[in-house]
C-alpha cells in the first residue's frame, strides 16, 4: 500500500516488536506514529475529542434519568410500531440499526477497492453507504415525526419525564447532524474518486493539496465512528 | 540530563515525510489578511485577543471604580456591575489567555521550534482564526444588544443565568454568550487539531519529543486537554440554550420567579451544569498554566545562561498537572453540597497536584541557582512570574481543602488567590514571551525604558491590588458584591484598602498603555535585533531572515542534533549552541 503514505514515502526502519516498538516510535525523531499520515492523525484525534462531546450528552441524560422523580417513558413501547395486527417492540430502531451497521461494511470495502485503484466499485459502495446513511436519517425523522405528532417536545412529554423529550431529540438530533454531514461528505469523495482525481493528484478545493484514496479510508474512519456511537445511543437510550 | 547526538552529522536518518507544498500567497490579501501562514494567523490571534483583552480591562476600572468609590459611581449600577464582571471573566479567561497563549503563541512558535515550514494543514488553521474573529463579534455583539450583555457571572450558573432577575438572562445576553462559546470551542478544535498533528508528526530531523523545548511541550499538552475539556463546556452550552430558547429543562429545576410566577420548567438539576462546566473549568486553568510554565522555563533557561535543570522531570511534571487536572473539578463545588467522600477525594486530587506544580518550582529555582543571570526585561517578568505564581499557589493549599474552604469560598480571598495564579501569573508569562519574541516577530527590539517602567509599575501594581484582597477575604467580604454599605462586620480599614486598590488599578491600566504602544512606536523605531538577539539555542531563533519568510527556513529544513538547553557549555567558543549545530560537544566537554 505505497499509495497510503505518498506523500511520506521514505522506509521507516524496522522497529522492534510490542512495547519496546511503541517506547522506540515514541522515541524516534519527525513522527510519534510512523506510517500515519498527517490527514489519518488529524481524523483520529478529532474523533477522540468527539467522544468526550458524546460522552458527556450520554452521561448528563443518564444522569438526568436515574435522578428524575417522576416515570420515564418505556422505551419498548414508545418506539414499538403497529404492523400486521400487533404491537412490535423497537422494530424501527432495530432496521436503522441494521441499516447503519451494514454501512459499516460497504464502507470498508469502499476502502479496500480505493487501495486497489478500482475506481467504479469504490465510488459505487461510497454512493450505497450514502445512500444507506440517507436512508438512516430518513428513518429517524419518521421517528421524530412519530413521537411529535404523539405530543412529545424537548418540553413536555404525555408520558411522565419532561427531559426524555429534550435528551431524545438533542441526542439523536445530534448524531442525525454528523450522520447528514458524513453522507455529504461521502457524496463528495465518491464523485473525486469517480472523476479520478485521486489518479491524477488533482488539488482539492479547500487545503490546495494533492488528493490521495487514502482521503477514502479517513472518511471511513468518520463513518465508523459515527457507527459506533450509535451503538452506544441505541444501548444506552433504547435497551435501558 | 546532556541530550547530544553522539557523532555528528552521520547520525541523522533520513527524512520520513517529503516536503510538502505550501500554500503561496498571490495577493496582498492572501498575504496579509486570509494567509495561510502560521505567523500571520499567529499575529491575528493575537492582535484580536490584546484586544479584546483591552476591553476587559477597561471593565475592570469599571469594577473597580465602583468597589472603591460607591457613591461617587452611583451611576454603574448593579446590574451593570454584574455585566462588567462576566465579560471581564470571560474575556479574560478564555478570549484573551486561552486565545494567546495556545492560538497566538501555539501558531508562531510551535512550527519554528520544531522545524516544520508551517502547521500540517494551513487551511484548516486559517479557518480557526477566522471563526474565532466571529466568535468574538458575537461576544462583543451583547454589549449593543438589548438588555446588554450577560450578568450571570463567569461561570453561567444556572437557573440564575437564564432567569429575568439577572442581567440579559432573557434578553439576548446570555443567548450571544452561549453561542460565542459554541463558536469559539469549534475555532479552537481547529487549530487545535493542527497544533497537536504538528508536534506529533511534523517534527523536522533528529527533533525528537525529549529535544523539544519545553516551551512547545506545554502548549501541546495544553492543546491536549483543551481537546478533551472544551466538549464538556460545548455539550453545557447547547443544553442550556435549549433550556433558554425552547424550553427544556436539562439545567431548570421547577422554579418559582419572584413576584411569584412560576416558570416552564421541571425537574432539570443545575449541579450537572457545574460538573459539566467545571469538567471544562479545571483544566482550563492549566490550560492557560501549562503555556505558561513552558514558556518561563525557556526564558529563565536563556537569560540565565544555564540548562534547564531537571528536563525530563520537567516534562513529566508538565504532563502529570495535565493528567490530574481531570480528576479535580469539583473541588470548585464544595459549597454546592456533595457526599464528604467526594469532598476528601476532590481534596485529596487537588492537593497531589501542588507534587508536581512543586517539582517546577524548584527546577526553575535550581535553574537560576549560580546561573549568569542577565535582568533583561523578559527575566524580569520571569522572575515575577516565579513569585506570583508560588504565591497564588500556596492560598491554592487553602482554598483546596474543603473545611477551610467553606469559609472562604464566597469571599474576595478566592478572588484574590485565583487573579495571582491564573490571572496575574500567566500574564506576567505574556507579557515577557512578547518582550523575548517580539525581535523574531518584527525584527526590532522594544524600548528598553518603557518595558521597565512596564514591568516595575505591573509587577508592584499587582501586587498593591491583590494582596490586600486576600485581608478583605479572610476579614469576610463576599464577593459579587457591587458594594458594602454600612455593613457591620465590615470595619473601616476595608473601605480604605478598596480605594487603595481601585488606584492601584488605574495605575497599573496605565502601565498597560505604555507597554500597547511601545508595542505600535517599537515597530519602527525599536532598535534592529538582527537574528538571534538573544543569543538563543532554539530553531526559531536560526531562521533565514527575521522576521522568518514564508516556509520558515529558506531552502532546507534545519537538522537538530541536541536538545534545546545547552548554555555555557565548557569548552564551546560560545556561551550556547544552537539545536541545530553539529559539533559533538558537551556538558563535559567533546563527546
Amino acid at each position: 500500500m505505497a499509495e497510503t503514505t505518498l506523500e511520506h514515502a521514505a522506509p521507516v526502519a524496522p522497529r522492534p516488536p510490542g512495547l519496546r516498538g511503541i517506547a522506540a516510535d515514541w522515541s524516534s525523531d519527525q513522527r510519534a506514529f510512523k506510517n500515519v499520515s498527517w490527514g489519518k492523525a488529524m481524523m483520529w484525534i478529532f474523533l477522540l475529542s468527539d467522544t468526550f462531546i458524546f460522552g458527556c450528552f450520554l452521561l448528563s441524560y443518564m444522569t438526568a434519568r436515574m435522578s428524575t422523580t417522576v416515570p420515564w417513558p418505556n422505551p419498548s413501547e414508545v418506539f414499538a410500531l403497529h404492523l400486521f395486527g400487533q404491537d412490535i417492540p423497537l422494530i424501527l430502531i432495530a432496521i436503522m440499526t441494521f441499516v447503519l451497521i451494514s454501512s459499516s461494511g460497504t464502507m470498508a470495502m469502499a476502502v479496500n477497492f480505493g487501495y486497489r485503484h478500482d475506481r467504479r466499485k469504490t465510488a459505487a459502495l461510497m454512493l450505497l453507504t450514502a445512500a444507506l446513511g440517507a436512508s438512516f436519517v430518513g428513518m429517524q425523522a419518521f421517528e421524530w415525526t412519530k413521537l411529535i405528532t404523539e405530543g412529545v417536545r424537548p418540553w413536555t412529554n404525555p408520558w411522565g419525564a419532561v427531559q426524555f423529550g429534550s435528551s431524545f431529540f438533542m441526542i439523536t438530533g445530534f448524531h442525525g447532524t454528523h450522520v447528514t454531514i458524513g453522507v455529504i461528505f461521502l457524496l463528495i469523495t465518491a464523485r473525486k474518486v469517480w472523476r479520478g482525481d485521486f489518479e491524477a493528484g488533482a488539488r482539492g478545493f479547500f487545503t490546495s493539496r494533492r488528493g490521495q484514496y487514502e482521503s477514502v479510508e479517513i472518511m471511513g474512519l468518520y463513518w465508523h465512528f459515527v457507527d459506533l456511537v450509535w451503538v452506544f445511543i441505541f444501548a444506552f437510550f433504547y435497551l435501558w | 540530563m546532556v541530550d547530544v547526538t553522539p557523532h555528528g552529522a552521520d547520525f541523522i536518518p533520513a527524512a520520513e515525510v517529503a516536503e510538502v507544498e505550501l500554500y503561496h500567497p498571490h495577493s496582498w490579501w492572501t498575504r496579509y489578511v486570509f494567509s495561510q501562514d502560521a505567523k500571520v494567523i499567529a499575529i491575528q490571534y493575537a492582535g484580536t485577543a490584546l484586544s479584546i483583552g483591552l476591553v476587559a480591562l477597561v471593565l475592570s476600572w469599571l469594577m473597580r471604580l465602583k468597589l472603591g468609590f460607591p457613591d461617587t459611581f452611583a451611576s454603574i449600577s448593579p446590574d451593570m456591575y454584574y455585566q462588567f464582571m462576566t465579560m471581564h471573566g470571560m474575556i479574560m479567561v478564555i478570549y484573551l489567555l486561552t486565545a494567546l497563549f495556545l492560538g497566538g503563541f501555539g501558531n508562531y512558535l510551535i512550527p519554528l521550534m520544531v522545524g516544520a515550514r508551517d502547521m500540517v494543514f494551513p487551511y484548516v488553521n486559517m479557518l480557526s482564526y477566522w471563526i474565532y474573529l466571529l466568535a468574538v463579534l458575537v461576544l462583543v455583539g451583547g454589549f449593543f444588544a438589548p438588555g446588554g450583555p450577560t450578568g450571570a457571572g463567569w461561570t453561567l450558573y444556572p437557573p440564575q443565568a437564564i432567569t429575568s432577575g439577572t442581567p440579559g438572562g432573557q434578553d439576548w445576553g446570555i443567548i450571544l454568550m452561549l453561542v460565542s462559546l459554541i463558536l469559539f470551542i469549534i475555532g479552537f478544535t481547529m487549530g487545535g487539531l493542527n497544533y497537536v498533528v504538528t508536534v506529533l508528526q511534523g517534527r523536522t530531523r533528529g527533533m525528537t519529543l525529549m529535544r523539544l523545548p519545553l516551551t512547545v511541550w506545554g502548549i501541546f499538552t495544553a492543546t491536549v486537554m483543551a481537546l478533551l475539556a472544551f466538549p464538556a463546556l460545548f455539550v453545557a452550552c447547547v443544553m442550556m440554550l435549549f433550556d433558554r430558547v425552547i424550553g427544556s429543562s436539562f439545567f431548570m429545576p421547577a422554579i418559582v420567579e419572584m413576584g411569584a410566577t412560576p416558570l416552564p420548567h421541571d425537574g432539570g438539576s443545575p449541579i450537572m451544569f457545574q460538573h459539566l462546566f467545571w469538567f471544562f473549568g479545571h483544566p482550563e486553568v492549566y490550560i492557560v498554566a501549562l503555556p505558561a510554565f513552558g514558556i518561563v522555563s525557556d526564558l529563565i533557561s536563556t537569560h540565565a545562561r544555564k540548562n534547564i535543570f531537571g528536563y525530563r522531570m520537567m516534562v513529566w511534571a508538565i504532563i502529570s498537572i495535565g493528567a490530574l487536572s481531570f480528576v479535580v473539578w469539583a473541588h470548585h463545588m464544595y459549597v454546592s453540597g456533595m457526599h464528604p467522600y467526594f469532598g476528601f477525594f476532590f481534596a485529596t486530587t487537588t492537593l497531589i497536584i501542588a507534587i508536581p506544580t512543586a517539582i517546577k518550582v524548584y527546577n526553575w529555582v535550581l535553574t537560576l541557582w549560580r546561573g549568569d543571570i542577565h535582568l533583561t526585561i523578559p527575566m524580569l517578568f520571569a522572575l515575577s512570574f516565579i513569585v506570583t505564581f508560588v504565591n497564588g499557589g500556596l492560598t491554592g493549599l487553602f482554598l483546596g481543602n474543603v473545611v477551610v474552604d467553606v469559609p472562604l469560598s464566597d469571599t474576595m480571598f478566592v478572588v484574590a488567590h485565583f487573579h495571582m495564579v491564573m490571572g496575574v501569573a500567566p500574564i506576567m508569562v505574556v507579557f515577557g514571551a512578547i518582550y523575548h519574541w517580539y525581535p523574531k516577530i518584527t525584527g526590532r527590539m522594544l524600548n528598553e525604558a518603557m518595558g521597565r517602567f512596564h514591568f516595575w509599575v505591573t509587577f508592584i501594581g499587582t501586587y498593591m491590588i491583590f494582596f490586600p484582597m486576600h485581608y478583605i477575604g479572610l476579614v469576610g467580604v463576599p464577593r459579587r458584591y457591587p458594594e458594602l454599605g454600612d455593613t457591620a462586620f465590615v470595619p473601616p480599614s476595608v473601605h480604605t484598602l478598596n480605594e487603595f486598590i481601585t488606584v492601584a488599578a488605574l495605575i497599573v491600566g496605565f502601565a498597560q498603555m505604555v507597554f500597547l504602544f511601545n508595542l505600535l512606536w517599537s515597530i519602527r523605531h525599536g532598535r534592529p535585533a538582527g537574528d538571534n538577539p538573544w543569543r538563543a539555542t532554539t530553531l526559531e531563533w536560526q531562521t533565514a531572515g527575521t522576521p522568518p519568510p514564508h516556509g520558515n527556513f529558506g531552502k532546507e529544513l534545519p537538522v537538530v542534533y541536541r536538545w534545546a538547553y545547552d548554555y555555557s557549555v565548557p569548552g564551546a567558543p560560545e556561551d550556547f549552541i544552537a539545536q541545530n549545530d553539529p559539533r559533538p560537544l558537551t556538558q563535559g566537554g567533546p563527546a
